[in-house]
């Protein structure tokens, strides 16, 4: 009996993430795969291989680095390397999320195989989201979020391609400026710990500084660094407020 | 538009697509599963991994302000950044309302253009 109220609730978280298809970061997420699929017709990369591409990656900037890496006839090394550079994010964002939507029960081959729906924007919509909604519900309504994304970005890339030649310059330019102020307001948001917002700036700070200085790893360096800033500076903060109190 | 023989040379295309371009992003997601799996998300080490996931995005955040490909590289620098602390402003007086600040900065972005056009 309660095996099957719990199964039937899964059922419905998993509509439920579904659902979050109807959302402003679903709107925004579309629309920047709207100007990928302008880009990548541009370059005379067929149809099939990008939408190909979008269901087997699901993310975003190493979409654009390995076409551009193919259109530049870049070897299968060379590709992979700067591919997996910048894939590298998805890591720590993989890590941090993984005890929020997991039960205590859940098969580490579940979380592997969903794992790949993670990405920056199933990443800040699932963190926001998870916390009203009870532990049982949490991967379920991720996977349905998560899965729901991906096909609908590879329809939205195969029905799209080719349709779509070039978009006028201030509709791309509207959907361009969509997301970062999307991934800023977001990210704030769903902060729980205060290191977080002390990242946000440090990322925001440091990103810049670094492009300059390691142009090429601007992000993966900004990211360590500004991380470990804002850790140290948490930490500081929260040692003096225990020695306060005591 | 270039109908590049490159790209129709059959399965090879899509195995180059399957290992530069899938396998070296799931391995990421992998390893970041059997790290998180083992940590819960108030351990000292979670603090540092969300903090440097942060800051990652937001690194990301700043690139696509400041250097941005595309229809917005025509834009000027400072009115994209104006457009984005106003925007985040709005956000916090309304009491963290995403929707407010994400419109505030189309509107500035785009009423600054009109008003420079």
């Amino acid at each position: 009996m309660k095996r099957v109220d719990s199964e039937k609730s899964s059922l419905q978280w998993f509509l439920r993430g579904a659902a979050g298809i109807i959302s402003i970061p679903a709107f925004i997420l579309m629309g920047a795969f709207v100007g990928f699929c302008s880009f990548s017709y541009e370059t005379g990369v067929p149809m099939v291989q990008v939408a190909f591409m979008t269901g087997m990656m699901w993310a975003l900037p190493g979409q654009l680095i390995l076409i551009g890496a193919m259109i530049a006839g870049a070897s299968l090394p060379a590709a992979a390397i700067a591919v997996g550079l910048s894939s590298m994010r998805l890591m720590p964002m993989v890590t941090v999320l993984i005890p929020e939507i997991r039960s205590k029960s859940t098969p580490t081959w579940k979380l592997l195989f969903l794992s790949h729906f993670i990405a920056v924007t199933t990443w800040v919509y699932t963190m926001q989201n998870v916390r009203d909604i009870p532990e049982n519900g949490r991967l379920p309504f991720f996977a349905g979020f998560g899965i729901t994304m991906t096909c609908a970005n590879v329809v939205l890339v195969a029905v799209l391609y080719g349709v779509i030649d070039r978009l006028p310059e201030m509709v791309a330019g509207a959907l361009f400026f969509l997301t970062p102020i999307y991934f800023i307001t977001s990210i704030w948001a769903s902060a729980r710990t205060p290191e977080v917002y002390f990242a946000m700036v440090a990322g925001l700070i440091l990103g810049p500084i670094f492009h300059h200085l390691t142009p090429g790893y601007s992000i993966l360096v900004a990211g360590i660094a500004g991380g470990i800033v804002a850790f140290a500076l948490e930490r500081t903060i929260r040692k003096f407020r225990g020695a306060d109190e005591s | 538009m270039s109908p590049d023989s490159l790209f129709d040379n059959g399965y090879w295309t899509y195995l180059y697509i399957l290992i530069a371009g899938w396998l070296v992003t799931d391995v990421w997601r992998w390893l970041g599963v059997l790290i998180g799996n083992r940590l819960s998300n108030d351990s000292e080490v979670m603090y540092l991994v969300r903090s440097i996931a942060t800051a990652l995005v937001a690194a990301v955040i700043a690139q696509m302000v400041l250097y941005p490909s595309g229809a917005l590289s025509t834009t000027p620098v400072w009115l994209r950044i104006s457009a984005c602390a106003i925007g985040f402003s709005a956000f916090l007086l309304s009491r963290q309302r995403m929707i407010v600040g994400i419109i505030v900065a189309e509107v500035v972005l785009f009423g600054g253009l009109f008003a420079m056009s």
